[in-house]
């Protein structure tokens, strides 16, 4: 960061070299999955097979019939890798100017071909796993949205993930009390309001190290549900069986083909989520209170100069923040498998943040990322259906895929996305 | 020892003077972190015991009946967590017998629960020193629970392949593995962060839940490392465990104890005697005048990465080669966390780390009998960890709370650098 914010000449091109660098790496980094994509699963082909991909639901609510996409592994495959190729090969040359829709492109082309590898000479209901994508994402996304709410103000909030902890505790807890998962869900987003209180008085009031903060919050979290976990609902079990939102098919919108199943056949948790990501994407660009929260996330002292009131911003944000969060954590139990277990959420908060990043602190792009995460946990889960003559690697292996990508998304989009110009700094009045 | 010398303008009694003072101070709240936390910690066992909360359903008929619960209930819970973790009452019993011409047995008996506490702060010394060097570094490694999973699997792993070795050969290649399979699960955080600017707040964690996968792939039932029918690594062999020095029953203390103090003072050594952690420490306190002065940033990174790994890998391997002599799945248990609590607690300085550790390792001792006999969930040591944690880091609570004065130029450690580099 404060390499590129240098602007004398020497510098600059210092940078520049240093952009182009990771441009070569980000590159030869495509080509790479290029190879992978012919040495682990062309090779592994023959020009015989085909894979099936089911686009029309086994559930009861059917949408207008399409036919079943038939595809011939071996071209596919080698389709697939030529495109993956060619945009290494792009980037090598000549560079893209988003790298992490880029990067994002190139997982997705992986993923793709991993499926139509996976399912040769076989079928497997490809919706099944989109409308599964859509589930699996949509903690991650709450996690993300959390982030670019507390970030766009200029605090960071690693406690996202003993806020979905918590969340999806209270969550639970609640709805099997009240027997009514909407209670559940509100009981949580108080939860969620009270935890990101604490990180903003801890954060803005105290002017804590925000990452010590959060994480002090996150081991609060996991401490507190593994406890009220243990003291209360293993004693008792009734009061870890809160159920689960229904699925809501969305009249008329259901019924496209092909999409209705995937997006408009969901829980109202998940309908949440779309309003939240379209509500946050209009509030941030076309509000008085989105327009502030960014002058504060980039500079505060500006702000502040021009009678914007900086504290009463994060406060608001990073509470807001917690809410968020929390609903993410909320689904994962009352949205999903109906109880608690003990670190229910395992890294979703973090998973969160890299979206957020990944998604450059736009909901939207956020949302985006948090696809493709969703799409490597639907993966995982689904292609066990196969069995271990399709797909002959363990099944803990693809559970790292998720974190793996992470990684990636951290180490090859960080540094080339921009980050609020006052993330993570306290602002002292002066 | 370069900075010593630079200082030497000012008067030799008034440093002295101010330094005994912030001694004190640096003491203070510390301790009444741990104190507030170990208050909230007890108000939090009796309202959630469902019997005082009955008695407080009656406290306008009964006030003294409500309160003597209260008492009650936090009595018997934190009254066995010191049974079970010093056993002074225990000892003291037993060194009457043995003053009176009775023999010696009773006495070791009584010594177990110290000795327990003793053995349960070993891993929490490596591992606290595992985060304390990173913090001395302006990194924040929350891996640790990973790198002391990785560090316990190379050890086992060697502990149990080469029979026919003498100990004096088999049990350090076992340590080393165990060093050398933590400093690699470290450094790549360190690489990553050097070189792309990945936040080793997030990767450290991802690399967590990595070796969770890879371990549950290693240990299932017919996997890699896995015994027989049982979901958990081989025994490992005798050449390679670390020696105890006590027969008695349920005594385990051992000499990993011996290595982990003499590990503190190596780490302290490096870190205050030697260029490499003046560097170290120049990094974690002023990131821009260390570029300026021309260390190499990106080396020491993943320098400190690997050492911080290593050091949490010790706590994984001295734990397995001692006391479990295998590994399963939740190995760690925790162990990550309250490594973090305690460098906090240790203001990141090895004595104040072995300290610390000292008291977390008697705190988690007590709390197994604390689980057993009260019936209180062990994870109430988290959530007490947890709040030292935000006491510590945010002292003003703490001060307020007593009354005390802001003492000068005190700071806290700042890691936050936002998501680049």
């Amino acid at each position: 960061m404060t390499a590129t914010t240098v602007n004398t000449h020497t510098d600059s091109t210092a940078a520049l070299k240093k952009e182009r660098r990771r441009a070569i790496a980000f590159g030869v980094f495509f080509l790479i999955v290029a190879a992978a994509i012919l040495v682990l699963f062309i090779f592994n082909t023959d020009s015989q097979m085909v894979s099936t991909l089911k686009l029309n639901p086994t559930t009861r609510n059917k949408p207008i019939h399409v036919p079943d996409l038939v595809l011939p592994t071996q071209l596919t495959l080698i389709v697939l890798m030529i495109i993956t190729g060619a945009i290494g090969a792009y980037q090598l040359g000549r560079g893209f100017k988003n790298a992490a829709t880029a990067l994002g492109v190139v997982f997705l082309l992986f993923i793709a071909a991993f499926l139509v590898w996976a399912t040769r000479n076989k079928a497997i209901n490809l919706l099944g796993i989109l409308s599964f994508t859509v589930a699996a994402a949509t903690p991650i996304a709450f996690a993300g949205l959390s982030g670019v709410m507390c970030e766009r103000s200029g605090v960071i909030n690693i406690a996202i993930e003993g806020q979905m902890l918590v969340g999806a505790m209270i969550a639970v807890l609640v709805a099997s009390v009240t027997g009514s998962q909407w209670f559940g869900l509100g009981a949580a987003i108080i939860s969620g309001a009270v935890l990101g209180a604490v990180l903003a008085v801890l954060a803005i009031r105290f002017i804590v190290d925000q990452i010590i903060a959060g994480v002090a919050i996150n081991i609060f979290g996991l401490g507190i549900t593994s406890f009220i976990s243990q003291r209360y609902m293993q004693p008792n079990p009734e009061l870890n069986t809160g159920g689960v939102f229904p699925r809501i098919a969305i009249p008329f919108l259901s019924k496209i083909p092909v999409i209705g199943p995937i997006f408009f056949n969901q829980n109202a948790i998940v309908y949440i989520l779309f309003l939240t990501v379209l509500v946050m994407h209009f509030m941030l660009w076309y509000t008085q209170w989105g327009l502030r929260t960014q002058a504060v996330g980039e500079h505060p002292r500006a702000a502040d100069t021009l009678g914007i009131n900086v504290f009463r911003i994060r406060y608001i944000n990073v509470i807001i923040g917690g809410m968020i969060a929390s609903i993410g954590g909320a689904y994962l139990t009352i949205g999903s498998v109906g109880r608690f277990d003990e670190n229910i959420t395992a890294g979703k908060g973090f998973i969160g943040l890299a979206a957020m990043i990944f998604g450059q602190w736009t909901p939207l792009g956020t949302y985006g990322a948090s696809l493709i995460f969703g799409f490597s946990d639907a993966l995982q889960a689904k292609l066990q259906i196969l069995g271990k003559v399709q797909v002959p690697i363990p099944s803990e292996w693809l559970l790292i895929l998720p974190y793996l990508i992470t990684i990636i998304v951290l180490a090859g989009v960080v540094g080339r996305t921009v980050p609020p110009a006052a993330d993570g700094q306290p602002y002292i009045k002066e | 020892m370069d900075e010593s010398s630079s200082h030497s303008v000012t008067p030799k009694s008034k440093d002295a003077k101010k330094k005994s003072s912030s001694w004190a101070s640096a003491m203070v709240v510390p301790l009444l972190a741990v104190f507030t936390a170990l208050v909230i910690g007890a108000l939090l066992i009796a309202f959630t015991d469902p019997v005082v909360l009955d008695a407080w359903k009656h406290f306008f008929a009964d006030p003294m009946g409500a309160l003597a619960a209260t008492w009650q209930s936090i009595a018997v819970a934190y009254g066995a967590l010191l049974s079970g973790s010093l056993g002074l009452v225990e000892i003291w019993k037993a060194l009457g017998v043995w003053l009176h011409g009775g023999g010696t047995e009773a006495l070791a008996v009584a010594m177990v629960p110290l000795s327990e506490s003793l053995t349960a702060s070993v891993p929490f010394i490596f591992a606290g020193l595992a985060v304390a060097v990173g913090f001395q570094g302006g990194l924040f490694n929350i891996g640790a629970e990973g790198q002391l999973l990785v560090g316990a699997l190379s050890a086992v792993y060697v502990g149990y392949s080469f029979p026919g070795l003498p100990i004096y050969i088999h049990l350090p290649m076992a340590l080393i593995a165990g060093f050398i399979g933590g400093a690699i699960w470290g450094a790549i955080p360190g690489l990553l962060k050097a070189y792309t600017g990945g936040h080793e707040v997030i990767t450290t964690i991802m690399m967590n839940w990595i070796i969770i996968s890879i371990s549950a792939w290693l240990l299932k039932v017919g996997g890699p490392m896995s015994r027989g029918e049982l979901p958990i690594t081989p025994e490992v062999l005798p050449s390679a465990q670390i020696p105890k020095f006590f027969s008695t029953q349920g005594n385990r203390f051992h000499a990993g104890f011996f290595l982990a103090l003499i590990t503190a003072f190596l780490i302290f050594w490096l870190l205050y005697k030697s260029t490499k952690g003046f560097e170290i420490r120049m990094l974690g306190a002023n990131f821009k005048a260390a570029v300026y002065s021309g260390i190499n940033v990106k080396h020491l990174w993943v320098f400190v990465m690997a050492l911080s790994g290593a050091l949490a890998g010790m706590a994984g391997t001295v734990q397995a080669l001692a006391i479990d002599h295998w590994v399963g799945m939740g190995f760690s248990g925790g162990m990550g966390f309250d490594s973090i609590a305690l460098a906090l607690l240790g203001r990141s300085h090895p004595l104040g780390v072995v300290l610390a550790a000292l008291l977390f390792g008697t705190l988690r001792n007590g709390a197994t009998r604390m689980q057993s006999v009260a019936h209180i969930p062990i994870d109430i040591i988290t959530i007490i960890q947890a709040l030292v944690i935000v006491f510590i880091a945010a002292p003003e609570i703490i001060r307020w709370l007593y009354r005390l004065r802001q003492p000068e130029g005190e700071e806290a450690p700042i890691f936050t650098t936002s998501w680049g580099s």
